[in-house]
């Protein structure tokens, strides 16, 4: 996992003004997040010692993927607003 | 209130594309675009196919800053401790014009962007588009930085998440079965190394996929190719079967395992790893397709589906040039008919229809069920590399027979699969 941040690291980060992705209230145990634990690249998802999943949302490379393998339904997605979040330079 | 006559949501490929046929025909057009540049969003696995789209875009490729004409190509079944490779290579894939080059779109795509500039498009950069504006159930603009812009048409290229179309309501939100995600590294190496490790000279590059172990028997499969300073290597896995409990690992572990394997590590020792990036692709082909055309808006790109993977080849950059280009036709056509109707703007599907874009997508209909077959990511790696583990091995005792060698592997039933199996393969 420290890999994986330090490869995160990398990429060009423009400061998010608010979270773009949230798990929406009261879903925080629904099991169709599991499935965003293992898919994401960024390994943003993670399960806390309470059972909730927990999304931490630095570091989103904002490929889509909790959104189509999660569904609309336990998450409120969205694209961070224009000029932040992360910034391809090579792409 | 602002009021433009075409605006298009995205500067990936199909946005630029359709504001690039456009302003050359004098059309009032603005590409809203979220990203600090046109690019900076954008992330493909980098190879894209010139040959169906040379002549929709006379003289822009002389000068496009494409990274290696791809004059290598090579594939890889991947078993467990072992693996099977072929290369495919010649003068004939040196030809003047070549037929694919490995591309970086942050860079591609600025730069293309310029070229949409220099013709009289807008590029507004930093602007998301959050919603369509809508009257008479018909598309009339689009909400943006939270402010209302107004057009004649709407052209989505919104990418693969299709939040336009489906907010116009065109789609319904993507489903894990239709998607892979795609995990990239982009690794700096020198020219010269790359030259040396790849067997190319200056300008020439290598394309090569990998299918087998490295997902863990989850449909998809790894890349490499070839850039001018850089290699780009990538896993591409299915969003169903990686959401599923039994999936063998997270995303980010399969990509570091590939990434240590030794049929990898070598090729990229050395090398810096300078970007981490990741892309959902749509895999669900022709039957995925999002719907094509509404009241005042047309789908291009990736937010309509347009990419196509045969298992040799993996496509969707000249699907979402065309699909741009000829949404841009449409909508010329619509002006010239002075009315934005869903009936009007139907000639869109007529062009891809007539275009190798739908002509594609209809031949290989058959092919996302086809390749899902899990055999193809374990069984037949694993068969492969077993037949030939024991056909190169000489053992302390007598070798066996040749023929005794594949029968203990061709038996009876795992023929009568493989028959199956190819008979699917038929449908393709």
């Amino acid at each position: 996992m420290t890999d994986l941040k330090a490869k995160l690291g990398l990429n060009v980060f423009k400061p998010l003004p608010a979270p773009h992705i949230k798990i929406k209230a009261g879903m925080e145990r629904d099991p169709r997040l599991k499935a965003a634990v293992r898919g994401c690249p960024a390994g943003l998802y993670s399960v806390s010692e309470t059972g909730e999943f927990v999304l931490t949302i630095d570091g989103c490379l904002e490929c889509g993927t909790c959104r189509i393998a999660c569904g609309a339904e336990v998450l409120e997605w969205g694209y961070p607003e224009g000029g932040a979040g992360v910034q391809f330079r090579f792409g | 209130m602002e009021k433009f006559e075409v605006i298009i949501a995205g500067a990936g490929l199909a946005g630029l594309a359709a504001a690039h046929t456009l302003a050359g025909e004098g059309v009032e057009v603005v590409v809203l675009e979220r990203g600090d540049y046109p690019g900076s969003k954008n992330v493909s696995g980098g190879r894209i196919y010139l040959n169906p789209v040379r002549d929709l875009f006379p003289g822009l490729w002389e000068e496009a800053p494409l990274e290696r004409a791809i004059v290598r190509e090579g594939a890889t079944l991947m078993a467990r401790n072992r693996s099977f490779t072929f290369h495919y290579t010649g003068s004939e894939l040196r030809a003047e014009k070549p037929q694919s080059y490995s591309v970086l779109r942050s860079k591609f795509d600025r730069w293309f962007s310029e070229r949409v500039e220099e013709r009289g498009g807008m590029i507004l950069a930093k602007t998301l588009v959050t919603d369509v504006v809508r009257e008479n159930g018909r598309v009339c603009g689009v909400v943006a930085g939270g402010d209302e812009l107004r057009a004649d048409v709407v052209i989505a290229c919104d990418g693969v998440l299709s939040l336009i179309p489906e907010k116009a309501g065109l789609r319904a939100p993507g489903r894990p079965h239709d998607f892979a995600v795609g995990i990239k590294e982009v690794i700096r190496l020198d020219r010269a190394v790359i030259n040396d490790r790849f067997n190319v000279d200056d300008g020439e590059g290598a394309a090569h996929l990998y299918v087998g172990d490295i997902t863990k028997g989850l449909f998809g499969g790894g890349f490499l190719y070839t850039n001018d300073e850089s290699v780009s290597l990538g896993l591409v896995i299915s969003i169903e079967d990686i959401s599923k409990e039994e999936a063998a690992g997270d995303a980010p572990s399969l990509f570091e395992t590939f990434k240590a394997r030794h049929e990898i590590e070598p090729l990229i020792r050395g090398g810096q790893t300078v970007e981490y990036g990741a892309h959902v692709i749509p895999e669900g082909g022709f039957r995925s397709l999002s719907r094509l055309y509404g009241d005042g808006i047309l789908v291009a790109g990736d937010s309509a589906g347009f990419a196509l993977n045969l298992g040799f080849t993996v496509r969707g950059m000249e699907y979402a040039l065309a699909s741009g280009h000829y949404a841009a036709r449409a909508v010329i056509e619509a002006k010239k008919a002075g009315r934005y109707d869903a009936a009007t703007l139907a000639v869109y599907q007529t062009f891809l229809e007539d275009s190798f874009v739908l002509k594609d997508f209809r031949t290989f209909q058959e092919t996302p069920k086809v390749l899902s077959n899990p055999h193809l990511f374990g069984h037949y790696p694993e068969l492969a590399g077993n037949l030939l583990r024991d056909l190169y091995s000489i053992p302390a005792r007598p070798k066996s027979p040749i023929f005794t060698t594949l029968r203990r592997h061709l038996t009876l039933s795992q023929l009568w699969t493989m028959i199956k199996d190819a008979k699917e393969v038929t449908k393709i």
